[in-house]
Parts: C-alpha cells; structure tokens; sequence
C-alpha cells in the first residue's frame, strides 16, 4: 500500500510534447510508471514515442480519461495555461469516477489559484497536488509510480511517509531516511505557493490510515500558518510518530525567499513559532535536515518499531 | 511587485474608488505648482517610497547624514510649509520602521488636498492562504499598524470573505459596516467602494490592498487617504502596463540581475555565501550554517535550470558582496546535475579568481562524478558528504563558530 497512487495507477501527461511533458514522461516510463496517454490541445489522434513506448496523444482531457481509464493526471504545461489545465482534468475526472491531480507547474498567479482550487473542491473524488512542486512518488519493488520531477534513483520502497513543501528538501528528507536504510511508502511535495490542493494534514490523514506507513517526516517552511495547523491535528489525531523540519529560520521579515509563499508577513509565518508549534504537538525536531535520519530512529525506537 | 501611493490612488480613481485631489511632483517648483493648483488651503505633502511607516519617519541630508526633518508625511497649513517640506524631503533620505538604517532617497512626492475627518478605519483586502479566498480585513483603529491591534484589540478587527465563484456578497458588507459602527449614507459608500476595490483586486491581479487610514469625513464621505498595493508577480504576463509603473529605484540591483538570469538571490548580512539549488534546501543552508555558529551572507537559489553561465554569475553576484569570506555550494541534483554544476564550479572559479574558501556537497544525480571532477582539479575545493559537515567545514575555514 501507499497513499493516492501505486503501481496500479493509471497516468496522464497534460503538456506531453511539450519539452517538459516529454522530458519528464521519459523518466516516468523509465521508473515503470505506467504512462497510458497524453494531452495536448490540436495534436490528438498523435502518438509520442516515449522510451521506446507508443503514448497516444489526446485533444481534451476528457477523451484522453473516457479512453484510457486514467485516474491521474501530471500538469506540466506553461502557468499562463495551468489553471485552466486543472479545471479541465478535474471536470474530467469528476466525470469519469474521480482522480489525481499533480500540477508541477511553477508561478501560476495566485488568483487562478483560488479559482482552480474552489473548482477541485466542488468535486468529491477529486484531489489536487501542487502546484510548484515535485510532485507525488509510491516507490515499489521494481520501480514504482512517479508522477512528477523528482530523482527516481533516491528512493526505495520501504515504510516511511513523507510531505514537504520544498522540491529538493523533499530529496534531502528521502536521503535521509535511505541513510538509516529505511525505505519510504510515499513522498509528496504539496509546494510552495500560498494557494495550493493537498495540505499538510491530508497527507498526515492518509498516511495515519495508511497501513503500510508506520512514520511520517514533514518538511515546512516559513510563511502562512499551514505547519501550526499540521501539528495542532498531529496532537489530537495521530497515532503514528511524526519527524519534522521547518525551513527559513534564518530568513529575514518581509522577504520572499524563492516560494511565492516563503515570507515572514507581520512577524507571522516565523520559522520558530512552527518548531515551538511542532514540540508543543509532540512532533521529533530535526534543527538540521541531516539530522533527520537520527531523529527518526529516535522515533522509531520509542515506537518499539526497531532496535536502534 | 509593489507601487506608489500616487500609483495606487490613480488606480483606485479609475476603479471609482474616492481619493482626494492630489498631484505627483518631482521637484520643489512642482510642489508649489501642485499647491497652487489644488485650491485647498491645508495639503498633505507625502514623501513617495515602497516602504511604510513614512509618517513616523526621519529624514537625512544623504550626504552630511544630520537629521532634516522628522516626519516623511506633514501636514502643510500654507505655501510657506509646502516650500519648507518639500525642501526636506526631496532627495534627502527618509529612515523609516521599515527601510532599515539605510533608508531610502525620496524622489517622488505627493501633494494631496486636506479633508476634514470623523473617524480613522483600517480596511485591507488580501490572499486568505487558510481559507484560499480573498478576504476583507477591517477595524476601527485607522492610523495604526494593524499587526499592533491585532495584538492588543483583536475584537476591533472584522472579517469578510468572498466567494471565489461569487465575489463578494452585499450582505456581507452591510454587517462589515455596521460591525464597524458606519451608518446610513457612509454604509452604502462604503459598500460600493468594497466592490469597487474587489474589481480592481481581481482584475489588476493584486496580492494586497491597504488603505490605512480609511476615513470618513465629517460630511460622511468615505475617503481613502492612503494607499498601499502589492501585484502578484506571477501574473505580470498578463499586465504589460506593470513595466511603466515598475520603480527599479525602489528594487536591489542585484535582485534585478540576479532575477533576469534566473537566480533567487536575497542579500543577508553574514560572512558566507550560499548557492543552492531549491528554495527550501536554500533555506535550510543558510539555518545550518547558523546552527553551527557561521552567519549566512544570502539566499541563493540557482533553479532547476541552471547553467553554466548562471553559476559562473551566481559566484559573482555573491562575491560582489564584501563581507563573503566563504561559500558553501550546497546541491542535491535531481534534474540538474552534480558532474555539470563541479564542471561549472571549476569554470567560475578560474574565470572570476575565486580566491575565498570553497565547500562543496554534493547529493543526488551524479554525485559521485561531480565529486570526482571537483577532487582532481587543481582548485582548493574541500569536498562534504552531508549539510552538516559542509556548514561546519565552512564555518571552520573562516575561523568562526563555536
């Protein structure tokens, strides 16, 4: 098991011959990720020639769902077409039982934003992840199923859950959890933006009722309230041990520092309320992301989930 | 991206949003002018900068550094106050809570006519990351800084949200007003003003508006005498008018630069550069590097589509500044990777004369290649396995920490 997708998932690429799309898709299928269609709006009934694969190329998300069955889609299209690209994977999937969304696209304006995610919300069997982020991978036994841009080679399928808001953190949390031999059941990087799908405690929810998960570690960063909120449903709802991080304390007040949404606004955001916000739920601090390999073996250990 | 008052109030009148009279003035002879114009015999004369807290503000011959005047924003009673203001706020330096000690040159005045006012709001429209809509955030307590009230009364302050489909309903701001004790004639201005402003929200792609003081005036008009708006930058592609109103002056050059080749770069005040690549893991360097006992000089992200020209000009725009005595090269290669970012270290290195200390780590794609190639150049590279050791090798080298 893993959470929200696994081998078994059925994937699009929105943007497949652009030189994202195609870059990206490449990588997928060589992870054995089980790419089964593309679209891009005036080259439907194309094929692209993926890693020696034959996808075929779809004009509307909604023929490329009904046809292909797909339940996930991978957003790399330009931030100009993002948003609308989300509306119309979603409407497609709401239409066809449900499905992901994994939306990599970075700086899509934050009112499109707003619009998408309202839109995504009117639809129960609908999910979003991202944007501006890495996206979601199940590692399995032989490959697994990657939806997004992260280095496949990192990671291994094992037992630990991973959320972060940084695309490269994420990689550092991954390297770290590889350090101490455990193996992750999946990692999704949720993004940066200020307004975004997926948040921290439904990626907490899911791996809480994951069985395969037995620890999570969580990446945040400054800016916004999201990791205070994470670690007040830590406190009241979580069974399984929590490992956490948050970027940006040394980040000075009122600077964007790179994410759109990484800014110290009103002396809010800070990065030392979150970690005071994360001891207070219980939550084992890593004050150094290379420290986190430790500290979950810390968590493990108390868990009684291994020796040392 | 933020504007000017001026800028902003120009805005506002095209969205029929009430401003007083006011004239933009670069000079002392068109302050006069402005006055002259105006017809009001009491004028604000409000020096232009991006920064707030202007009224509470000193300003400082530039040059000499004695103090000229207090008060970035006076109240001017007649020609003589006019000439005498903006005598001291043109081209001097106004320090204020938030430029820092360094201040910024004025350049760009404002001088507005005079109202008689009844009562000081606060009213904001801004992004709602919790609820993902826009909200509209008011109190009674005009003039102050809303984080302070929001400390001290937070039952003064008052909220509505829109609906992202929707906008925002009329009902609610009727009880938005009468939350705020506004009746009658000023309830339904204020009404027509919210929409007004949650328009031009929405179609000039904003990411904030503050207007502190809302006023209304003794006839009960309802007046915006300040203006602040912030542009969600994400949306400048759809905005070509932002080049115009874009004040570079107001800008750090090297963020500018740094920006143009696809760089992240803030400017700190430590002794050790950074260069990464990610925002997070930019982020969480520069905290290691504090955690054991350096001072990170900046934040620097490189981006997924990194070069070797933008390394070669992410080595100088951290060398540029003087106080880097070391630099910490902190990749985890996914789509960039390590071997091209080592070859590019060496490059830079060659071509620019790097002549501080050097740490390197690097992780992920082609790691073991990019180390390869940084220990057999003939460059002093020290060469790091983890964050750690790399924040502490750095901070070793530079003899400091603890």
């Amino acid at each position: 098991m893993a959470i929200w997708v696994d081998e078994d998932s059925k994937i699009l690429i929105q943007g497949i011959t652009g030189k994202q799309g195609t870059f990206h898709g490449t990588r997928m299928l060589r992870y054995n990720t089980n790419v089964v269609g593309g679209v891009t709006p005036g080259k439907g009934g194309q094929k692209i020639d993926l890693e020696g694969n034959e996808i075929p190329v779809f004009n509307t998300m909604s023929e490329a769902v009904s046809q292909t069955g797909a339940d996930v889609s991978a957003i790399y299209v330009p931030a100009r077409f993002a948003a609308g690209a989300i509306h119309e994977a979603a409407e497609a999937f709401n239409e066809n039982g449900g499905g992901l969304i994994v939306c990599i696209t970075e700086g899509i304006p934050t009112l499109d934003m707003i619009k998408a995610v309202d839109k995504v919300k009117q639809y129960d069997g609908v999910r979003l992840i991202g944007p501006n982020c890495p996206g979601i991978i199940s590692p399995g036994i032989d490959g697994g199923c990657k939806v997004g841009i992260m280095p496949a080679f990192i990671h291994k399928k094992g037992r630990i859950g991973i959320v972060s808001k940084s695309g490269t953190l994420t990689y550092e949390a991954v390297a770290q959890t590889m350090s101490v031999d455990e193996g992750q059941t999946t990692c999704v990087g949720i993004g940066g933006d200020p307004v975004s799908g997926t948040g921290f405690i439904d990626c907490l929810e899911a791996f809480e009722n994951d069985p395969e998960t037995v620890a999570v570690v969580m990446i945040g960063e400054i800016g916004g309230s999201a990791e205070e909120d994470a670690a007040e449903w830590v406190k009241e709802n979580m069974s399984k041990p929590v490992v956490g991080f948050v970027a940006g304390s040394t980040a000075p007040p009122g600077k964007r520092m790179g994410h759109a949404g990484a800014i110290i606004s009103g002396g809010k955001g800070t990065a030392s309320e979150k970690f005071v916000a994360f001891e207070k739920a219980g939550i084992y601090v890593a004050r150094d992301p290379s420290e986190i390999g430790r500290v979950l073996v810390g968590a493990l250990t108390d868990a009684g989930l291994r020796e040392t | 991206m933020n504007i000017h008052e001026y800028q902003a109030k120009e805005m506002f009148r095209e969205f029929g949003v009430n401003v007083l009279e006011g004239v933009h003035c670069k000079s002392v002879d068109e302050a006069i002018e402005a006055y002259d114009s105006l017809g009001s015999e009491i004028v604000a004369v409000k020096s232009q900068i991006h920064a707030g807290g202007r009224g509470k503000g000193i300003l400082y011959d530039p040059d000499s550094g004695e103090e000229v005047m207090k008060g970035g924003v006076k109240i001017a009673f007649s020609r003589e106050d006019v000439l005498e203001f903006s005598k001291n706020i043109c081209g001097n330096k106004l320090v204020t809570k938030q430029t820092g000690p360094s201040g910024k040159i004025v350049t760009n005045m404002y001088v507005e006519a005079g109202c008689d006012i009844d009562h000081e709001f606060y009213l904001a429209i801004l992004v709602d990351r919790d609820r993902k809509s826009v909200l509209v955030m008011a109190s009674t307590e005009g003039g102050m800084d809303i984080e302070e009230v929001a400390e001290k009364t937070p039952e003064a302050i008052h909220k509505i949200w829109a609906d992202p489909s929707s906008g925002l309903a009329v009902e609610d701001c009727e009880s938005l007003s009468k939350s705020l004790g506004i009746t009658g004639d000023s309830a339904k201005e204020l009404t027509n003003m919210l929409g007004s402003l949650y328009r031009m929200f929405l179609e000039r792609d904003c990411s904030m508006i503050e207007i502190n003081p809302l006023v209304r005036t003794k006839d009960g008009i309802m007046i915006a005498l300040d203006a602040k708006v912030s542009l969600d930058e994400n949306a400048n592609f759809r905005h070509p008018w932002r080049e115009e109103v874009r004040d570079l002056s107001e800008e750090e050059d090297v963020e500018i630069r740094a920006n143009d080749l696809g760089l992240s770069y803030v400017k700190l005040d430590g002794n050790i550069g950074c260069l990464v690549n990610g925002a997070g893991l930019a982020m969480a360097s520069m905290d290691v590097i504090k955690l054991y006992g350096g001072e990170p000089a900046n934040f620097l992200d490189i981006g997924g589509g990194a070069t070797l020209e933008s390394i070669t000009a992410a080595f100088q725009i951290i060398l540029e500044d003087e106080n880097v005595e070391g630099i910490l090269v902190n990749i985890f290669g996914g789509i960039i990777r390590c071997d091209m970012v080592a070859r590019s270290v060496i490059e830079a290195s060659k071509e620019i004369g790097l002549d501080v200390p050097l740490v390197v780590r690097f992780s992920g794609t082609n790691h073991e290649e990019g180390k390869a190639i940084l220990d057999g150049s003939d460059i002093s590279i020290h060469t790091v396995n983890s964050l750690s050791e790399g924040a502490r090798k750095i901070v070793e080298c530079i003899g400091g920490g603890n």
